[in-house]
């Protein structure tokens, strides 16, 4: 072989080395993600789980978004204005935000949207979602006309939303998914069928490739995203994963990235196998028990009091729940900017004054070891509902308060709940939507859906009416704050035990990763090493 | 033997419809409903979500309504995916069960028949202890324990196969849920080829024949297998009705995307018509099984006349 | 006719047993079945621990012969239980069975202190002795506890869930098993003897409900009585008859034409009279076969339902919710899965050989 040949194909070879790692390091980058269960509908107006709030976040682009950390930013809109007394919002839709058929997104578009969100026959689980703007409630009862809500176009480029009352978490509330914009063309020419693969446009980061039941949903960079160049990754597969010790496996295999869950009663043995990809924090959710409180003998608050002192949300959290729980004192998670969340008088109690001051209200009462007092604790079936609630019942029986448990599915547990059924406490929880606190609080007012355990106090009503009435938003918290007192710790309308963490299992390829209290990690601020 | 079929067929129809109107009854009467979750509804959303679903009319209504559809093949939309149809779920999913359960059938009845035979043949032997004890440990440890045992050996301490998932069907990922499915029925199948292959031999002709000099072999295979595959041939008919539409414990743990778990989800979630199209597949399934049994049995044992 | 019938079944069944008593196999299996039933019987009194009590400082602690708490355990218990009562440890050391505690702090010492040793499940019968207003010496005796199987995610003790738990499976077994065949072998006979219209209609209904999923049928059983494990089983029990009342109804079809049933009912014997002292006695051979192998599906069955968390109410448990947490549990904690898992299988394969000891005694074929 002669020289220059030698060298030539040598030449050849590494140039055809470096073309391929070239090609490797621009090869296409997959995201496999355990998302819980499937998405119920692909339809942001018709989604309500946490499963599709993070498919939403990736399909489409709603007013604002969150960013990695879940703070609020522009998305859609590119700014807006909001005026002197709170009420409306003028939002600036950016010039080149395109759908993924390239079609410009336009002012139309949102106004089509709310409305659909808030027309009965969309039958939208989250239309209050849209409550606080003009008219929303009175469309969805069917009162009024979907083009009566208080969002108009001003021009293309222009949205202006006139609300009922300021309300400061309104912006908040744009980030969930139901706000979120659908193609009216789309959506007209295919009606339900428009959030099949191939059909669906949407303006978001990624559009639908590929969705197969129980199996995989297949997301696809969308091109056309204003700021594509940003976005990182191509393919982002999400698995569903019930069985959370099943995914836990496929993780440590490598054939997830991420995984939204894993059993609790391995934390010990995971954290000391995987370390820092186990993510654990606080999120906002509260679980969190109730009194029927309208029903003696548990109308009386002192007797309510007497035993939640008894319940050691310590033992809980660290032992039963492994330290994926925070033991609580409040109702209101920590977590929400500009919010001191009002705490049980005995928060900082130790433990021993708190017994004697339980024993000492049982026995003013006349109860105790010889005069025994039942109570009957329904809870949905689950390891970890059974195990706090056989904690618990161990930790009330010294005291002469014997509890028999009683334990359904979901569905019949929260049938019986709605349908005011009877019980002495009941297991419940609530996640936040959005980042405030009237979001816990409004569970206590009265007659609401969720009050499960018919609180009705004309004190903490008046409260949280004031509050929604107020502009400033110290002296709004500050009322808040007030409220909580009243209703949560002094009258116990639920009885908060642990706050929620969420729990991740986030591999170290995945960069860009921020744990924060909303738990919101949309595909396009992540890549991959 | 096709009129036969066609009228066996025929007649199956009113226990369709009874097994259908039973379900029906029997959903709508357990408490709780498809809307009813840990956040209640807004009265007036779920009215509106109610009407939607024509769930606010009287029951009576609602059957008939279900009936029709029915009729004209429409099992309608599920109510916990809306933007899917049940025939489409089921579209979907039967492929994957039938497949899973399709090979472990056929592999437990190769293989278990296999042992049983070989059992029978040896009875007393080391190899027929060897497969009692492992015929009655097949059937003994739940599926829910030996899953999640197979995912940690094969796919995570020996890497040999993936931990779960389905990759439209590959090979590899087959593996697990197949071998979890199988072993249960391997198990019985075993046993019971075992028993009868034991009798089999015992019997009169059998032995005559074997007295007469017929080597060992060609008696089993010609005389004793014939009557001694009914027993099976009875078990695997509703076993297969069983298998081939799907487990809950298998398809959850190897997270693939069978229709068992429709058995279990649907019905605590109250998806009614996901429930009833489950409902109208397994009945379905039991009948033609069952009938093929039939057939299967005046083919191998000529006494049996169509009744 | 009568005693003809009987005192021919009386040898029958004699000769059942000494055939049974001569297979090594099931007779090894009745004698562990027997055991089974008594350790599940009277082993939750003798047990060391009781079945509900929670065991605080213990939560998730291997199986162990030997006593707990580990030396290893006593420090960080100290450290722990003094930071809850709020004192200050300045040193502690063993002494035999008994631990002396230095504790200083910064308030005044509240004697109620001892308590938080007391209560914790490593101590008892603490004393304080204050050198100062802010420095004391406690004294406590360390307590002993036997976890032979380990403890679950609340620190309750699993030998004696275990035991426990047996009584319910195998209580649920044998109750649903026998509802199972109390009806099946009733409406088998029934059918069987009637013959025509009766038994067409009456195997019709068989037929429907066999083509019914079992899985939707017992969930919406376990929807409706969910409250009630025992009346849940009782109608488990009522769904699983439909096999035994097949099996019956062929035996009795091959029965009836028999020379004595034809005897007795040329001679004017009511039907009634001619299904229960003739029939029915003739069928408990292969009854009583089917039954050993239902008993364990039951439990199967059984263990399946917990799985999906439709097992008995807490603090009661039985061993398919013991293995359905341990198998949610793996790979850690692995104790929590194979003692209720030792115990059923083995159960299970007692039964499976028992009941085939059973067969092979009661078949007239064998001889």
């Amino acid at each position: 072989m002669t020289k220059p040949l030698k060298s030539l194909l040598l030449g050849s070879a590494a140039l055809a080395l470096t073309l391929s790692l070239g090609t490797a390091a621009m090869a296409q980058m997959t995201l496999n993600r355990g998302n819980l269960d499937d998405p119920e509908s692909l339809d942001p107006h018709r989604t309500s789980t946490l499963a599709e709030a993070n498919l939403m976040r990736d399909l489409f682009s709603g007013l604002v978004a969150l960013d990695a950390g879940a703070k609020v930013i522009p998305d859609a809109a590119e700014r807006w204005a909001v005026s002197e007394d709170g009420l409306t919002y003028t939002f600036t839709l950016r010039a080149d935000g395109k759908w993924s058929d390239g079609t410009p997104v336009t002012a139309d578009d949102f106004v089509y949207s709310w409305r659909r969100v808030v027309t009965p026959d969309t039958a939208a689980e989250y239309a209050f979602m849209l409550a606080p703007v003009v008219n929303a409630e009175a469309i969805t009862a069917g009162k009024m006309a979907p083009d009566t809500l208080g969002i108009v176009a001003l021009d293309a480029h222009t949205v202006q939303v006139t609300l009922n009352a300021p309300t400061p978490y309104f912006l908040q509330m744009l980030t969930h998914q139901s706000t979120y914009p659908v193609q009216r063309a789309n959506v007209e020419a295919l009606g339900n069928a428009f959030t099949k693969p191939g059909n669906l446009v949407s303006n978001g980061a990624y559009v639908l490739a590929d969705f197969v039941p129980n199996d995989h949903i297949t997301l696809a960079k969308n091109a056309r995203f204003y700021a594509a160049d940003t976005v990182a990754i191509d393919t982002v597969n999400y698995y569903p994963t019930a069985d959370a010790a099943a995914a836990v496996k496929r993780f440590e295999a490598g054939e997830l990235d991420i995984n939204r869950d894993f059993p609790t009663e391995q934390t010990e043995d995971l954290s000391a196998k995987l370390g820092d990809q186990l993510r654990v924090g606080a999120t906002l959710g509260t679980y969190y028990y109730g009194f029927k409180t309208d029903k003696a003998p548990w109308s009386n608050p002192k007797l309510r009091q007497a035993i939640s002192m008894l319940i050691d949300r310590d033992f809980l959290a660290e032992k039963v729940w492994q330290d994926t729980m925070l033991p609580a004192y409040s109702f209101v998670p920590p977590g929400i900017a500009g919010y001191d969340a009002a705490a049980l008088d005995y928060a900082e109690m130790s433990p021993l004054d708190r017994e004697d001051a339980a024993v000492a209200i049982l026995t003013e009462l006349g109860y105790g070891p010889q005069n025994p007092l039942p109570m009957e604790l329904r809870f949905n079936t689950s390891d970890n509902n059974t195990n706090t609630a056989v904690a618990v019942q161990e930790m009330l029986a010294p005291f002469g308060v014997q509890v028999s448990l009683v334990n359904a599915d979901t569905k019949s547990h929260y049938a019986h709940l709605e349908a005011k059924g009877d019980f002495d406490i009941a297991r419940a929880a609530w996640f936040a939507d959005y980042s405030d606190p009237e979001n816990f609080l409004s569970l206590c007012k009265s007659g609401t859906g969720n009050n499960y355990t018919q609180y009705s106090s004309p004190e903490y009503d008046g409260l949280l009416e004031q509050a929604a009435a107020e502009t400033d938003p110290a002296v709004r918290m500050t009322l808040l704050g007030q409220a909580e007192a009243v209703g949560v710790a002094r009258d116990l309308c639920v009885v908060p035990l642990m706050f929620y963490s969420y729990h991740n299992l986030v591999s170290d390829r995945v960069l860009g990763w921020q744990d924060n209290v909303m738990d919101v990690h949309p595909s396009r601020f992540l890549s991959l090493q | 033997m096709l009129r036969y079929s066609l009228r066996r067929l025929a007649t199956a129809l009113p226990t369709l419809l009874a097994v259908i109107t039973l379900s029906f009854f029997m959903m709508r009467i357990a408490p709780g409903g498809p809307f009813d979750q840990e956040r209640a509804l807004d009265p007036v959303i779920r009215a509106n979500m109610e009407a939607a679903y024509h769930l606010d009319l009287p029951l009576w209504h609602q059957y008939l309504i279900y009936l029709g559809n029915l009729l004209r093949g429409d099992l309608g939309p599920s109510f916990t995916m809306p933007e899917f149809t049940v025939a489409e779920l089921f579209a979907a999913g039967l492929p994957v069960s039938v497949q899973l359960g399709g090979w472990a059938l056929v592999l437990a009845l190769l293989i278990g028949g296999g042992l049983g035979i070989a059992a029978a043949l040896r009875q007393n032997g080391w190899i027929d202890v060897a497969v009692v004890a492992v015929a009655t440990a097949g059937s003994t440890i739940p599926t829910f324990v030996v899953a999640p045992v197979f995912q940690l050996v094969f796919g995570l301490s020996l890497m040999w196969l993936p931990v779960g998932g389905w990759q439209d069907g590959a090979a590899r990922n087959m593996v697990g849920p197949v071998v979890c499915l199988m072993l249960p029925q391997l198990a019985v199948v075993a046993r019971l080829m075992r028993g009868s292959m034991i009798e089999a031999l015992r019997a009169h002709h059998i032995r005559t024949a074997r007295a007469m000099g017929l080597s060992g072999w060609s008696v089993v295979g010609r005389h004793a297998l014939r009557s001694a595959m009914l027993p099976v041939v009875s078990y695997a008919g509703p076993a297969a009705a069983a298998l081939l539409t799907g487990s809950v414990v298998v398809e959850t743990i190897f997270s693939v995307p069978g229709v068992g778990r429709y058995f279990v989800d649907a019905a605590l979630n109250r998806d009614y018509t996901v429930v009833m199209g489950a409902v109208v597949v397994v009945a379905v399934f039991t009948i033609v099984f069952n009938l093929i049994v039939d057939l299967l049995y005046a083919i191998i044992d000529p006494r049996v006349r169509y009744a | 006719m009568h005693d003809h019938i009987s005192a021919h079944s009386q040898s029958l069944w004699s000769k059942a047993w000494t055939r049974l008593k001569r297979n090594r196999a099931a007779m090894a299996s009745l004698t562990y079945l027997v055991l089974m039933v008594l350790a599940c019987s009277f082993g939750p009194m003798l047990a060391p621990n009781s079945y509900s009590e929670l065991f605080q400082s213990y939560t998730r602690v291997p199986a162990s012969l030997s006593a707990y708490p580990r030396a290893e355990q006593i420090g960080p218990a100290i450290e722990a239980t003094a930071a809850r009562a709020r004192l200050d440890l300045t040193g502690w050391q063993l002494q035999g069975d008994t631990v002396v505690i230095e504790v200083s702090a910064r308030r005044a010492i509240d004697p109620r202190a001892v308590q938080y040793f007391d209560r914790s499940d490593l101590f008892a019968d603490t004393r304080l002795q204050a050198t100062d207003d802010t420095h004391a010496t406690l004294t406590a005796q360390i307590e002993r506890h036997w976890f032979f199987f380990g403890t679950d995610a609340t620190g309750r003790d699993l030998f004696a869930r275990t035991l426990i738990a047996g009584r319910v499976s195998l209580a649920i077994g044998v109750l649903a098993g026998l509802v199972a065949a109390v009806i099946g072998v009733f409406y088998g006979a029934i059918a069987g003897f009637a013959g025509g219209r009766t038994d067409q209609i009456m195997m019709r209904v068989v037929d429907v409900l066999y083509s019914l999923p079992f899985i939707f049928f017992v969930i919406m059983l376990v929807v409706f009585f969910g409250r009630n494990f025992l009346l849940m089983f009782v109608a488990v029990g009522a769904v699983l008859w439909l096999d035994m009342a097949r099996i019956v109804r062929g035996q009795t079809l091959s029965l009836r034409r028999q020379e004595f049933v034809e005897a007795a009912e040329a001679l004017g014997v009511s039907p009634f009279a001619i299904l229960t002292r003739h029939i029915i006695p003739n069928l408990l051979g292969p009854v009583i076969v089917f039954l050993t192998l239902l008993v364990p599906n039951v439990i199967i069955l059984e263990s399946f339902l917990s799985y999906l968390g439709f097992g008995v109410q807490e603090p009661m448990s039985s061993w398919g919710i013991l293995i359905a947490q341990g198998a949610r549990a793996m790979p850690s904690a692995n104790w929590m899965l194979a003692f209720p898992a030792l115990f059923l299988i083995s159960t299970l394969f007692a039964l499976n050989f028992l009941g085939d000891g059973l067969r092979d005694a009661l078949d007239p074929k064998d001889h």
